[in-house]
Parts: structure tokens; sequence; C-alpha cells
């Protein structure tokens, strides 16, 4: 096969492929703008007869979803500042500081990442029972606080420090808090973004966790309400549609505005092999 | 839970005025995940204090002794009087001898039909029996074809054959709730009948999910009968269009040899052990159960009232649809009242879905459910006989 | 000595975390599944029993249990393939010398990744209608009857597996490009001096050179794809007939609906001891074909 003619098929099957895959999202999108009952016809409608903005002002008025939307923001958000800063000052320890029984823990921490985290989640739950917190945000947050991977992709990346700079601030007197807010820190900016951007969009995404840990409706956040809401509202398909758009825009924006980072995280996670 | 929830907060301001010391805030729980996260709340120990509960939920509150015996504040109202109230409802609140609720709406199941398709097939009056109702399914599908059923039986709600079960003479688990009782000869029967409706094509084996919106179906004639609650009434009136409001009607569940019992659901209002303005949730529950907020809850509804003196009022007595909810709820029997009832009946429904599938034969079916329920009823054996649990 | 105490000052938040919130309850987790800790115990604790193995002895007799371990085992069997398939089919286009604006086609692919499982899912359960879906009226214009994809116990899983699939596929073509980009651009060019066709490239320099990372990938996938839950509680809520209970639904509704919370933590460590068990093969059966 010629050159020219390699590249149309090339081009045929990615344009396919592309298509395939943004179809649900673009189709979604369309849906949410029909009125209701309209996708519910044979043939199946693409694109609305009229676009209406009612699913989506029923969505605020009557569904609340302003509520859940602000949840899920400050509960990521929340979630993305503390967990950085702990898995950032363990992870610099992890790399750079050393002090007894540095490598078995990392060790042990290593093995632990086959667990899955549902295991924990019954015990888990009745341990924010015994505490009180359950029903509330602190148990969404704390024990996001701080994550075996997060730490690691710290530490993998805080290797690259050089330790001449280090050591000749230590040499200059500069105490390791200010040694760590002064110069590693901001030489960690790059995977703290990345860590940020998983965070952000763990968070954001999670959904069995605050499920289980959160009963009242105000404290839901966006993907339990529109589950709740598609579970109740079977019929409802374009208020369904328009509740997805909401969940989704936000997340595809941050990924579409920092991709570089969040792929450059997936990267770095695999390279541990 | 579900509009009522939202409707609360409309009859509230009577309340404030009656009671301006008392400031009232209301909690909405889905349905779908409410008994669930009723006791993810009660393990939590973030309980409201009063709660609408559905009925057949009682007992498992009570096991886990989250409840507050009523008997007393009941003695001393005037506003509640238990013989006001229909005795087989009633009967769903009362525990080990304890009284735990109070009747809020009632709900059972019942037929929704098209008067318009029957009389098409050849029969001016709803079925009273099982062989009526089947001659008329026979006829109906005859007449609409392979495309189309006579009823909608959603193979994921459990509804149809507990009440198919329930008309039964015998009961559902025996030994005071200690054992199953599936391998009667009764509820053999009732699953008998309920697979033949989807062997002889009468029924669509579906799930709810599957029926993209059960009003435009049942106006479309998808079907021409469906076994649902009285929330329906208001919302076959508002979703059909008004020329087809006449063609659809109401009818009492048919039975094995007669007009056939339901069951006696609903919900009460029940107050949380836990609770620390026990007396104030009690004044609120006497506002709620009084006939004119009752009637006004009607109203703004279309649930059913569990007292006899509200059925008197006009606006319900003039309800041609409720009318055969008026004559069903005299013919309503509790559920078995084990806090293991919800786990038994998910149970059935997965069984009967499997036999309507050709799966397992009615003798299978049953017999494994039986020895399902006495694994599930181990616990509850082991507490009974220490004393440890009504 | 200073430096060892910021060590273990700098760590210590971290660490009390990851013990308090992960290792304290997965230990408990062990214990709890030694009881028969229930709705009874929850209201009173002298209502608990220690049960020793018997919830893992009730578990291997439920025939329940064994149908979510065969969905579970079906998802990962078929889906995973798949997905690897697709990762690296996309990932070998994209990164085709050839192809023009590669970065929209990565991002296009990628874009599922990232959105919130639970949005897209209602989204294909629509799209998987079986009169107003989609993807029936598309396939009856290539003369295929309407499937009713989530409502026959035959094709539930599959349609969750495709859902799956389109959601994940962008995930590890990311890692398969970069691997690829590693490859020494020198040994292709060897290749086609020695007159190698695009298929002996393929076979002989890419694949060998890409398996470290197709194990990983494999790996990780095999671990994710065992841990299916949020699809089967949106879009089928386990059914029809069962055929789409996953090992962990299946612990979700033992635990949170009906709180048998010691048989359902008997199920999460059985779930954890199939992937170790699957992980380990997977690395067995790479290191013989390696040596061989």
């Amino acid at each position: 096969m010629s050159v020219s003619g390699a590249r149309v098929l090339l081009h045929a099957l990615l344009l396919g492929a592309a298509a395939i895959t943004l179809f649900p999202l673009l189709w979604m999108l369309s849906v949410s703008f029909m009125a209701g009952g309209e996708a519910s016809a044979f043939p199946p409608p693409l694109l609305p007869a009229h676009g209406t903005l009612a699913n989506y002002r029923q969505l605020f008025g009557q569904q609340n979803i302003g509520r859940y939307l602000t949840n899920s923001l400050s509960l990521a958000a929340m979630t993305t500042l503390l967990s950085l800063l702990l898995n950032s000052l363990a992870g610099y320890a992890f790399a750079k500081l050393r002090f007894r029984a540095r490598e078995p823990l990392l060790r042990v921490l290593l093995a632990a990442l086959v667990i899955p985290s549902q295991v924990a989640m019954l015990p888990l739950f009745l341990m924010m029972k015994w505490l009180g917190l359950v029903n509330t945000y602190a148990a969404v947050v704390v024990p996001a606080m701080a994550g075996i991977f997060g730490v690691f992709l710290v530490r993998q990346y805080a290797l690259t420090i050089p330790d001449e700079l280090l050591e000749a601030a230590r040499i200059d007197g500069a105490s390791e808090l200010r040694i760590f807010t002064s110069i590693v820190l901001p030489a960690l900016r790059p995977i703290l973004v990345t860590l940020g951007v998983f965070t952000f969009l763990g968070s954001w995404n999670d959904f069995m966790w605050p499920l289980i840990v959160l009963t009242d409706q105000g404290l839901y956040t966006l993907p339990i309400a529109l589950a709740t809401l598609s579970r109740e509202h079977v019929q409802d398909n374009e208020l369904m549609m328009a509740g997805a758009v909401l969940t989704v825009l936000p997340v595809l924006a941050l990924f579409l505005s920092l991709q570089r980072y969040y792929i450059r995280g997936i990267l770095m996670g695999s390279v541990k092999g | 839970m579900g509009r009522e929830g939202a409707v609360i907060a409309q009859l509230l301001p009577e309340f404030t005025k009656l009671h301006p010391d008392i400031e009232v805030r209301i909690q909405q729980l889905p349905w779908t995940a409410a008994h669930q996260k009723l006791l993810t709340a009660f393990a939590g120990e973030a309980t409201p204090d009063l709660c609408r509960l559905g009925n057949t939920w009682i007992p498992e509150f009570v096991a886990l002794k989250a409840l507050e015996p009523l008997d007393r504040s009941l003695a001393r109202s005037t506003a509640v009087q238990a013989s006001d109230y229909f005795p087989g409802i009633w009967d769903t609140n009362i525990i080990g001898g304890t009284l735990y609720g109070v009747p809020w709406y009632i709900d059972t199941r019942l037929l929704f039909y098209r008067r318009d398709l029957l009389a098409q097939a050849g029969f001016a009056e709803p079925p009273r029996t099982w062989a009526e109702w089947s001659r008329m399914l026979a006829a109906i599908k005859a007449l609409v074809g392979p495309e189309r059923y006579g009823v909608l039986l959603p193979l994921n709600e459990f509804d149809t054959l507990l009440v198919l079960s329930i008309q039964q003479p015998e009961p559902l688990l025996r030994a005071d709730g200690r054992y199953g009782n599936f391998r009667s000869a009764g509820f053999h029967r009732a699953l008998g009948f309920y697979r033949e409706i989807f062997q002889r094509q009468w029924a669509p084996p579906v799930d709810s999910t599957q029926i993209s919106n059960v009003w435009n179906e049942l106006g479309r004639g998808y079907f021409s009968f469906y076994i649902s609650g009285p929330w329906n009434i208001g919302e076959f009136t508002r979703r059909l269009p008004p020329q087809q409001q006449d063609t659809w009607m109401t009818a009492p569940m048919p039975g094995p040899d007669g007009p056939g019992a339901s069951i006696a659901g609903g919900a009460s209002l029940v107050i949380f052990r836990r609770s620390r303005h026990k007396a104030e949730a009690w004044l609120l529950l006497e506002f709620l159960s009084s006939p004119q907020t009752q009637k006004r809850f009607y109203q703004l509804t279309g649930d059913l009232p569990p007292r006899r003196s509200t059925w008197r009022a006009p606006e319900l007595a003039g309800n041609l649809y409720a009318r055969a909810f008026r004559e069903q709820l005299e013919r309503v029997k509790p559920q078995p009242k084990v806090p293991e009832w919800e786990r038994i009946v998910t149970d059935m429904r997965l069984m009967a879905e499997r036999v309507v599938h050709g799966d397992l034969s009615v003798e299978e079916g049953a017999r494994d459910l039986d020895r399902e329920v006495d694994a599930v009823l181990q616990k509850r054996r082991w507490l009974l006989d220490r004393g440890r649990t009504p | 000595m200073r430096v060892g105490y910021a060590g273990w000052a700098f760590a210590a938040p971290a660490l009390l975390i990851i013990t308090v919130f992960f290792f304290v309850p997965v230990l408990s987790a062990l214990i709890v599944s030694l009881t028969d800790f229930d709705l009874y115990a929850l209201a009173d604790i002298r209502n608990l029993r220690f049960v020793g193995l018997d919830n893992y002895r009730q578990l291997l007799h439920a025939p329940q249990f064994w149908r979510a371990v065969a969905n579970t085992g079906y998802f990962v069997a078929v889906g995973v393939p798949l997905s690897l398939a697709a990762s690296l089919a996309s990932a070998l286009l994209v990164n085709s010398r050839l192809a023009y604006f590669s970065a929209f086609f990565r991002t296009a692919f990628f874009a599922p990744v990232v959105t919130t499982l639970v949005a897209v899912a209602v989204v294909w359960r629509y799209l998987l209608h079986t009169r107003y879906g989609l993807i029936n009226y598309a396939l009856a214009h290539v003369g295929i009857h309407p499937i009713d994809w989530l409502g026959d116990p035959h094709w539930a899983l599959p349609a969750i597996i495709l859902f799956a699939v389109w959601k994940n596929f962008g995930y590890n073509m990311v890692i398969f490009m970069a691997a690829l980009h590693s490859i020494p651009v020198d040994l292709y060019e060897a290749a086609r001096l020695d007159g190698a066709s695009r298929w002996q490239e393929f076979g002989r320099i890419t694949l060998p050179m890409l398996r470290p990372t197709l194990l990983l990938v494999s790996i990780l996938t095999v671990a994710g794809y065992f841990q299916l839950f949020a699809e089967p509680y949106v879009m089928t809520q386990g059914g029809p007939l069962q055929s789409t209970v996953s090992v962990l639904y299946f612990m979700y509704e033992e635990g949170f609906k009906w709180w048998n919370l010691g048989s359902a933590s008997a199920v999460a460590f059985l779930l954890f001891l199939m992937i170790l068990a699957v992980t380990a093969l997977q690395v067995r059966l790479t290191r013989d074909a390696q040596a061989r």
C-alpha cells in the first residue's frame, strides 16, 4: 500500500474510532436540551427539535442540583489540598530524609497497593460510627487525606531533587521545615499539579464510599445525586442527561486544560513496575 | 420520601400556628435507597425525631431497638383513636403486643385496567376470581396480538407474587417466624399461577426499567391490566390525555375463589428512641393524624388515609378510582413481622424470576426458597430461644 | 539526629492516616469476617457470635456467591483482552508517524476515562434501550434484530463489558503510547533495511519490546476489572436474573443492604485472594514465556 493510501486508511480508522468514542458524550449533550419525553421516540432523535433549557432549569430549581455541585466542588477541593500537603511531606521524607525503617516501610506500603480499597470499607464504616462521623464530610475527607499512591508518586519525583541543593541549605543552617517549604515544594510543583489533578478527579468521581457514608440528602455529591435521581426518575431521560452533563462537564474542562499533567501522572505511576 | 416529603412543607404552616415554639426541619430520602439509608442513619446515630417509615420495616427497626413505644402517648391522646383505623393496617404497627407507629397513609395493591379494551374483548365487569381473570387475559391477548400483552408484572417487583401468596390461607412463615412455609400448597398455587401468566404470554417478561414510561404504555394499550398502588390514581389522571380519562378504572384484586386479599402496606409515623424531642414529635404526629390534615394531605398527594372517618369526606367518597381501594382495605393482610422480611421477599422475587425464566420448576423454586429462608432465619431462632428478641 | 526526627515528623501524618484508615480497617475486616456481625449485633453487641470460618464455608457453598464469581470472571476474561486490544490498537494508530492531529485524537480517546462513571452509565443505559436506544437503531440498519441489552441475561454483561471498554481503553492507550515512544527507532530502521514487512516489524520488534508494559498493564487492568461495582449498581441493579451481580456488588448488598457485615467482610477477603491469585498467575505465565 502506498504511503498516501496508508495515510487515508489510518485517518479513516482514527476518525471512525473518535466518532464512536465521542458519540455518547455528544448525544448526552444533545438530549439534555430536548423536551421531556422527546427522546423516547422511534426512530430515536439525534438532535432536539427545538432546544430547551427546561431540564437545566428543573435541575437547578426543583432538584437543587446547585447544592450538589457545590458539595462536590468543596469536597474535592478540601480533599485535594489536604492530601497534597500530607502526601508531599511523606513523599519527600521517603525520598530524601533518612529515618529508621524507611525502606521496609516503603516495601510494606507498595505491597499494600494490591489490597482493594473495598476490603477496608465495612470496618471503616463501623469506625466512623464509633467516632460519630457518619454522615459528615469528615468521613469522606479524612480517610482520603493520604494515600499510598500519592506518597509514592511524590517520592519518585522527589528522588530527582539534587542532594547537593538540600545539603547546602542545611549547611547554611536552615531548618528541615524551611528547606521543605522554600526548596522542595517549588521543585515538586509539576508533580503536585499532577497529583492534584488526579486527586481532584478521583474525589469528584468517587461514588461507592460517599454513597455508603452520607445519608443526609443535603450532603450528597453529584454522582450520588445523579444515581439517586436515575433510580427514582427512570422515566425522565432528558432530565437525567442534563444531570449527567453537569456532572461530566467540570471534570472534562479540568482535564482538557491540564491534560499534560494528568497523563504524566499515569506514566509515572506505571513506571514503578 | 418521595413526593410526600415535599408536601409536608405545605402542611407545616398550620402546625406552626398551633405550636409556634416548635421548629420543624424536613429531610427527604429517595424511596429506593430509603431502607438502607435509614439503617445507615441508625448506625451513625443520625436518625430524625419523627419519621415516616414503611410499615414493613417496623419489625426491623424494633429489633434494632430504634423505635419508641407509643402505647402511653396513645392512651393520653384524644386526636388519635385506634378504633377509627382499618384494623388490618393498624395491626402492622404492633410488634410483640406493643404499638410502635401510627399509620399515616395506606398503601395496597390492586388492579388498574383499561375498561375499553376489556369491553372490546367481551367483558363488562372486572374479574373477581383468578379463573375469571385468566379468561380475560386470554381474550385480551387474542385481541391485541403477539406484540402487546394483557398485564404488566415487572419482574424486578415482588408485589404481585406477594399479593397472590398472601391470598392463600396458609401463612408465609411458620412457628412465629422461625421457619419458612413456602412448601405449602397455597404458595405452590400462587407461584404456579404467577408462572402461568408469563408462560401464556399474557405478561411481558420485563423489568420496570425496560418500560420507558408506564403511563404512556397503558395509554397505548401495550398492556391492559397493571397492579399498582394509590399514588398512580393521581399519576394516571395527570399523565394520560383528557380524552383517555374515562378508559381506565381500578378494581379490587381477584382471589383464588372470590374477591381476594391484598397487602396491608402503607407508611406509619414513628418516633426514634434516641430523639431528644419526643413530646414535640408526638404533637406533630397528632397534627398529621387529625382527620382534617389527613384530608388535606390526600388532596395534595392522592395518598389514601388510614382512618375510616376521613374516608367519609366527599372528596374521597366521590372519587371513583378510590372506591376499589376502600373496598380492598377491608380485605388486607399484614406481611410477617420479622426483621428479615425484606430479605426474604427479595429472595422470593429472585426465585420467581428464575421460575418464570424456566430455570426452575415451581416445586424446585419453592423448595430452594424454603431452604434459603430457613438459613436466613437461623439467627432469629437462636435469639428467640434465648428470649432476646420479640 | 535532626534529619532522622524530621523524616519521621514529615512522614508521620500521612502514615498515621494510612494506618488508621486503611491498615486497621483491613485487619478488622479479617476479624469481623470470623463473626456473624449483623443487624442484631448492630443493635446489641451481645448478639455477636464468633463463628470461625463459617462465613467462608457458607459463602463457598452459596450458589449466589459463585454466580457473582462467575459473572466477575467472565467480565475479566472477556473485558480485559478487549480493552487491551483496543488500547494497543489505538496507541499504534495515534502514534503512527503518518498521523496528523494526533493530540486531538489522543484527547478524544482519553476523554471517557475522566468522565464520571455514574453519569456516563446513565447515558449508556439509555443508548442500550431496546426500543428507543440508538445502538439497536444502528444495528437495525445492518439487519440485526433489536437486542434486549439490559433485559436479556445473556446480553446484559456483554453490554456492560462494551461500556467498560469504552470508558477505560484510553488509560492504557496512554501507557502504551509512552512505551512505544521508548522503542529505539534504529531497531525499525534496521528491520526495514533487512526487508521486513510491517507485520513482521510488529511481531518481532514491537510486541517483544512491549512485553513488560503489557504485563504491567494487564495486571493493573485485571485488578481493576475485578472490582466491578458501579456499572451494575447504576445500570442493572445486578439483574436481569442476577447475571450482572459482581463480587463487589454482592458484597455491597450483603453488607449494606442486609447488614451481614461478617459475611460481607469474608466476601471482601475472598475477592482480595482472587485478585492476588490471578496476578501471581499472570506473573508466572509471563516468566515462563520469557524463559522459553
